[in-house]
């Protein structure tokens, strides 16, 4: 009987071996591998190009690179971390966890998942393409118009404008499939009596992000779609001459930008819950409650767009209620932040690298989340806006909110994924590393917002001066640190000492019920909820 | 009650960062506006509110931290799952606190500060428009003292400065040649748009920004309640010269504006006034008005950018003819690019007049290494008929 089980199993195991194995597979951990090295490539590269930034800004005047040059820098480097570093690290780990977490064998639709993510190295390529060719005398470079494609400069834009236009495309269509195959999957394949109330966490900041992306990734594609036709085809849908509103752009733009950030955040606010409880030894504190508000939060995003363009001009109505219905975010908010620290409060604490970084997490992201509320206040955001003080801002809710959170969850997942252990001191040395060099580099950035320095301008004034220094030492310590990091992983996947099956003592969820690493095929026996 | 002791200690830290908010070189600078004032205001109330938020939660952070560590023996509290009604009791409150301090506390102010912002009719005593283009801004006096007067402001920093090749100013890229006057402690009522993409004009000390979008008129206000000069820039990516349209602002007593008015009108009546120039005189013009204008593209040289900005060394369009047989200028000739733009390159009808077109071209064409033979100069009386 038993020799039998290990032969179908075998069988199924069974899967080419070298390149064939990856381009060809379908297998959820196999393509959870892939898209969180994509990530982890991509999150060096953009890194690399702010780190081009800072060194400009070190000092006033023009040292490195002309004014072209940089606006092409800051905009493929924030389409870099949002599309290819944050958002894939997001789906490498839906990929790998879902399944595991649920009790399922694999995800619903493996075939549209392989596809989902090779779409991204080529959107990748059309992104930095361009950019590379100039770097070499070709052609005149990326979009220089920033991330946000605003016309009418997107419009007298150069080929890089194209580009760019294209890889969203691409990156839109993938992330379309990969929210189609966590719905799909987490609708049929729970586990017999995992209700929906009863899904872990992640699972549930997933199935919401699922659904943010299904809404609003369609309205992005539309939107450059138009931008395409009024750039070759004579359309004039941002062209005021020909009856159209390049105002229009930015509420269709933001109409998907504002969900995105939640896109990029629900999936952390998933897990960082189960690192908490984890590491507290004790369960998280109100489930029912963080689910709602993960709803909440969900629906309130796609009604707030307009509070990233206040000074475009609006009718005072309309400028209310976005002011708001903006502020209306922080309940919710506030509610996921009670329950974090509740499930902290009265634990049984120890703190490994995973929960240094949840931790750390929670008190940086409170910041970019404060600094948010003051945001919305139509009044003073007339000064906030498009000064530094919104750079320090979002950089605290997608650094230190989104890739201090992944970088939790990779090293919470890490010994599961490799079946090792992860070298801790290395791992802590990197959380303080991170922690404190992100600090000096974007504490110094609200100063110099409030003082009146625009972003977007590849030299300043004067007066500017001391703090851009101390914010460029702050940026290459900030890179420099993340070398460990990947160090540390590379080392982790090579070997170590042997991870346990539940890995953390206060572990609890099904994922942690199999081995470290887990077989091929995760539950070939379905297990069962009570 | 230790719990207390570390809030109290984070509220005492609080307080001594209050300092901080009187020195302004790490807040806004000192506001002139009243609306600049209000949101300083606003600011500053809501820095303390989330200030002391973030203090209270990171000192319960903190203590839970320290106290309940598993090093330390502590025992994880076996935590009844909590009934419903009491977890609806718990996570209620941080509900109804931000509740209270977004409808109430910060909402009520915000709201007037919207409708005071938004105001830009009441009591306004004089209207101005401006015009973003890239990468100058350009100022109309629509009313008033000064109707008519019209004029581009330029930034005045040097290309040595820029490029560390010179000594930078104290006002390193944010001085200008023409800086927009406005009298002490009138309403001025601003008309804003643009010519080409979007701007945004900005000067932080009056606390008003708002984006010039090409085709709209979008509106602000400004009531400058102290003399002075006040320097801002450009807050929207306009392109490779967003870092360099600086805003700068002029606010003096109402006499002197009156004088600064009379004068200006004057003189734009001198310039605008059409006369036969010679070729060295159009040259010599043609200089100052291309050094201004077109350098950042083309560079000074004229050997511009290529394939963004071609150089206009040897251009045939700076070479070729201007006018037809009839007289009239012909189509994607050198009158036509300046009048009418076409892509990148703007169209200047709107902001250069007659003789500054006129001696422009004149001086591309006999300048940066050209000699034209075909229509080698062009007189303001010629754009003057062109424009008709």
């Amino acid at each position: 009987m038993s020799t039998t089980t290990v032969a179908h199993h075998e069988e199924h195991s069974d899967h080419p071996t070298g390149i064939m194995r990856w381009l060809t597979t379908t297998n959820h951990k196999d393509i959870g591998t892939m898209y969180l090295t994509f990530s982890l490539v991509m999150f060096l590269v953009g890194g690399l190009m702010v780190l081009g930034i800072r060194a400009e800004l070190f000092r006033p005047g023009l040292q490195l690179m002309n004014p072209d040059f940089y606006n092409q820098l800051i905009g493929v480097h924030a389409l870099i971390m949002i599309f290819a570093a944050l958002m894939p690290a997001a789906t490498g780990f839906a990929n790998w966890m879902i399944p595991l977490q649920i009790g399922a064998p694999d995800m619903a639709l493996p075939r549209l998942n392989n596809w989902g993510f090779w779409l991204l190295p080529p959107s990748a390529i059309l992104l930095t393409l361009p950019f590379t060719l100039a770097l070499f005398g070709i052609g005149d470079g990326a979009l220089a118009t920033g991330w946000t494609f605003y016309p009418p400069l997107s419009v007298q834009g150069g080929i890089g404008v194209d580009f760019a236009i294209f890889a969203v495309h691409l990156l839109g269509v993938s992330s379309v499939m990969g929210s189609i195959n966590i719905i799909v999957t987490l609708f049929n394949m729970r586990a017999p009596g995992m209700t929906l109330m009863k899904m872990p966490m992640f699972a549930w900041g997933w199935l919401i992000t699922a659904f943010l992306l299904v809404a609003t990734i369609p309205v992005l594609a539309g939107a450059v779609t138009m931008l395409l036709t009024d750039r070759h085809f004579g359309t004039h849908f941002f062209d005021a001459a020909g009856g159209g509103d390049p105002i229009m752009f930015q509420h269709l733009f933001w109409f998907f930008g504002h969900p995105e950030v939640y896109i990029l955040l629900l999936p952390v606010w998933g897990f960082i819950p189960q690192i908490l409880q984890t590491f507290s030894r004790k369960p998280m504190y109100g489930y029912k409650a963080q689910v709602y508000s993960l709803w909440a939060i969900g629906a309130l995003a796609v009604v707030v767009w307009a509070h990233h363009f206040f000074t475009a001009g609006m009718p005072v109505p309309a400028l209310l209620y976005f002011m708001y219905s903006t502020m209306a975010i922080s309940l919710p908010l506030a509610v996921l932040f009670f329950c974090w620290i509740k499930t902290m409060w009265k634990g049984s604490m120890s703190f490994e690298t995973p929960m240094l970084f949840a931790v750390g997490w929670i008190i940086l992201f409170g910041i970019g989340g404060l600094t948010g509320l003051v945001l919305a206040d139509v009044a003073a955001d007339a000064q906030y806006h498009n000064s530094y003080f919104v750079v320090a801002h979002f950089h605290y809710t997608l650094f230190a909110g989104g890739i201090m959170g992944i970088m939790a969850g990779v090293y919470y997942w890490l010994p599961k994924m490799t079946g090792h252990m992860y070298n801790e001191k290395l791992g802590k040395v990197h959380f303080w590393l991170t922690a404190i060099s992100f600090n000096v580099t974007f504490i110094p950035q609200f100063f110099v917002g409030l003082a009146g320095m625009p972003r977007r301008i590849p030299d300043y004034a004067l007066q500017f001066t001391e703090f851009n220094m101390i914010s460029t030492v702050g940026a290459f310590i900030l890179g420099l640190s993340q070398l460990l990091f990947v160090y540390n992983i590379i080392m982790c996947a090579k070997g170590g000492q042997k991870a346990t099956d539940k890995v953390w003592e206060g572990a609890e969820g099904l994922e942690w019920t199999l081995s470290s690493p887990p077989p091929y095929h995760s539950f070939n026996e379905q297990p069962v909820i009570k | 009650m230790q719990v207390f002791k570390k809030i109290g200690v984070g509220l005492a830290g609080l307080l001594a960062s209050l300092n901080v908010f009187a020195d302004y070189s790490w807040n806004f600078p000192e506001p002139v506006t009243p609306m600049a004032l209000d949101t300083l205001h606003v600011h500053n109330k809501f820095m303390i509110i989330t200030a002391i938020i973030f203090f209270a939660v990171l000192a319960i952070m903190i203590y839970s931290i320290f106290a309940h560590r598993k090093s330390k023996g502590y025992q994880a509290v076996a935590d009844k799952a909590p009934s419903t009604a009491v977890e609806i009791f718990w996570t209620l409150i941080p509900f109804a606190i931000l509740l209270l301090i977004d409808f109430v506390i910060m909402g009520i102010p915000a709201y007037h500060s919207v409708v005071m912002m938004e105001d830009t009719r009441d009591k306004s005593t004089m209207v101005i428009k401006i015009t973003g283009s890239q990468w100058r801004w350009q100022y109309e006096y629509l009313d008033g003292d000064a109707k008519g007067v019209k004029f581009v402001s330029n930034l005045t920093t040097s290309d040595d400065q820029l490029h560390n090749k010179a000594e930078k100013g104290e006002n390193y890229l944010l001085e200008v040649d023409n800086p927009l006057v406005l009298p002490v402690g009138e309403k001025v009522r601003i008309l804003m748009t643009a010519s080409d993409v979007l701007h945004n004009w900005w000067v932080p000390q009056f606390g008003s920004s708002r984006v010039a979008v090409p085709g709209f008129i979008r509106e602000t206000w400004v009531q400058v309640e102290k003399a002075g000069t006040y320097r801002g820039q450009c807050k929207e990516l306009c392109g490779k010269g967003h870092g360099y349209m600086p805003v700068v602002v002029n606010a003096v007593p109402m006499e002197e504006y009156k004088v600064w008015a009379a004068k200006k009108q004057e003189e734009q009546k001198a310039a605008n006034e059409i006369k036969e120039m010679t070729k060295d005189d159009l040259v010599a013009l043609g200089k100052t008005v291309y050094e201004k204008n077109c350098a950042v593209c083309h560079q000074v040289s004229g050997a511009g950018l290529p394939p963004a900005f071609p150089a206009l060394t040897g251009s045939k369009i700076a070479l070729g003819p201007v006018f037809g047989a009839d007289g009239k200028y012909l189509k994607d000739s050198h009158m036509d690019r300046l009048l009418n733009g076409k892509g990148m390159m703007p169209a200047w009808k709107a902001t250069l007049n007659d003789t500054e077109i006129a001696a422009v071209i004149t001086y591309e064409r006999q300048a940066l290494g050209n000699a034209a033979t075909v229509d080698p100069i062009v007189q303001p009386a010629q754009v003057k008929a062109a424009r008709e």
